[in-house]
């Protein structure tokens, strides 16, 4: 049988069409990923709210700090440069994120005033007010000058003071300065671990 | 919409092998889920759903510390507790983290019909892919782990996906990257394969559970989630974890020999039929009014004129 160059070409041609016609096809197949949601967000090293282990964590929020953006977060997680957690977190701390946006969460003060069933808003002066109303009385109310052997002790031991695990050693140094001169004893800021 | 793509080894009801399944080399991820350091603290759980955007839904209580009787469409990340009794008649919790075990030889992927509804990515990684699901089921027949959720609201499958959106970037999963204990491992098969047999030995040498070993079943082909358990003849204990899971039989024969003997029969039917009309012809019809002798094929409407 006589095979002509143009033959060749043409039955070339037309076997390479039927194969493609029929699927087949060398290109590696890929699939489409979910996107990195955290690509280029901006991530902030902070410190979990909640107990006095005191975690790492990374807030990403959206946007590159430019000037016209709104930064949201959008994920947090550990932060696995902090000594501590290394990257870790507790069931609470993997939840900061709904700590951050949420419904619920309280954005301005709030009083339960004695005997009522219910909280009710207050204005920040009127809040900052009504708290030195109260450690003002509080204070001259159960201020002890001498103890039962007659000590001099300059006590109050009508209040205490309650600190977080986000407060710094500089925050709680004036913390400490401050109530001690009120003459405060109880005094917690979780600094002890 | 991201750019980012992975590439596969293995597709859903494609015709085929997948393109290129052997051009990539790509570094086998695995979990690693130590069972005798987890504590139970569901961080997973939660940064599970952190991380993939969803938000807890109104669940049951049934007298459990367990979040939910089992994983669900928005709720891929499940601790199983599991009160069991010892030898020595005392209780003792048994806590394991349920999740998709991203198998070598996925049963989902052998059931689906649909083209690219599932794919396996050459690191290892079993993927639902949405766009291309019809919400058969069929994934949840394939499947002996029980993992795949319907959502019915979008009728779609949905299940974990290793965080594949963090793993083609170089992170670890959430869940991984949560564990306060460390009972989360994340790394290359062999890696974690090397720990798991460390941690059992460990266990069966110093601690005095003689039957502690890795669960990596080989009836799936291996899994990419690997677990060391306290007792690992009896991996029931655990929330239901069978003890040689296979993809059914019957998933098995209508995807292989089934669906080729029918490919095949319906090849050499139409070629049958090709080749009984070059030999005969086509049908002529024989009524009454046929006039067979003088109508020759082709012409038999002149045998039905009036």
């Amino acid at each position: 049988m006589e095979l002509s160059r143009r033959t060749f070409l043409r039955g070339a041609l037309a076997g390479g069409a039927g194969f493609s016609l029929l699927g087949f096809d060398l290109t590696p197949a890929v699939a489409q990923l979910k996107e990195l949601k955290i690509v280029r967000a901006t991530e902030t090293r902070s410190t979990c709210p909640y107990c006095s282990v005191s975690c790492g964590v990374l807030i990403y929020t959206i946007g590159d700090k430019a000037k016209n953006v709104t930064p949201q977060v959008i994920h947090v997680e550990g932060d696995p440069d902090h000594p501590i957690n290394r990257g870790t977190l507790c069931p609470k701390g993997a939840s900061l994120e709904q700590d951050i946006l949420n419904p619920r969460r309280l954005l301005k003060p709030q009083v339960r005033r004695p005997g009522s069933d219910h909280w009710e808003d207050i204005a920040w002066t009127q809040a900052l007010d009504e708290i030195a109303h109260w450690v003002k009385k509080t204070r001259d109310d159960t201020f002890i000058e001498k103890d039962a052997q007659g000590h001099t002790v300059n006590r109050c031991e009508g209040m205490a003071w309650i600190g977080g695990c986000t407060d710094t050693n500089e925050f709680n140094y004036l913390v400490v300065k401050t109530m001690r001169s009120l003459g405060l004893t109880y005094i917690e800021n979780q600094a002890r671990v | 919409m991201s750019q980012a793509t992975l590439g596969i080894r293995r597709i859903s009801g494609h015709a085929g092998p997948a393109p290129g399944e052997d051009v990539e080399r790509a570094e086998q991820v695995c979990k690693l889920i130590d069972t005798t350091t987890c504590i139970g603290c569901k961080a997973c759980e939660v940064a599970c759903l952190e991380w993939n955007g969803y938000t807890f839904t109104d669940t049951v209580f049934d007298n459990s510390y367990q979040t939910m009787p089992e994983t669900a469409w928005n709720y891929w990340n499940l601790i199983k507790f599991n009160e069991h009794e010892r030898e020595d008649g005392s209780i003792t919790l048994l806590m394991r983290k349920d999740q998709c075990m991203h198998c070598a030889d996925p049963g989902c992927l052998a059931a689906c019909p649909a083209d690219g509804a599932i794919v396996q990515y050459t690191n290892g990684i079993v993927d639902f892919q949405q766009a291309n699901c019809i919400g058969c089921g069929y994934c949840v027949t394939g499947c002996p782990f029980d993992i795949p959720k319907f959502n019915p609201a979008t009728k779609k499958m949905f299940k974990c996906t290793l965080c594949v959106d963090r793993v083609s970037e170089g992170l670890e999963p959430a869940c991984i990257k949560s564990c306060p204990t460390g009972c989360l491992h994340f790394g290359s098969k062999d890696d974690m394969k090397g720990l798991a047999e460390t941690r059992a030995t460990q266990l069966r040498e110093n601690f005095g559970f003689a039957k502690a070993g890795v669960y990596d079943p080989a009836g799936v082909g291996g899994t990419g989630v690997i677990y060391v358990l306290h007792d690992v003849t009896n991996p029931e204990a655990y929330g239901g974890l069978p003890k040689d899971p296979r993809i059914p039989l019957l998933v098995r024969l209508w995807k292989g020999p089934v669906k080729w003997l029918g490919g095949w029969s319906m090849f050499f039917g139409v070629l049958g039929v090709a080749i009984h009309y070059l030999r005969y012809g086509p049908k002529i019809p024989q009524d009454g009014h046929d006039n067979r002798d003088d109508s020759a094929p082709g012409h038999r409407d002149e045998g039905v004129k009036p």
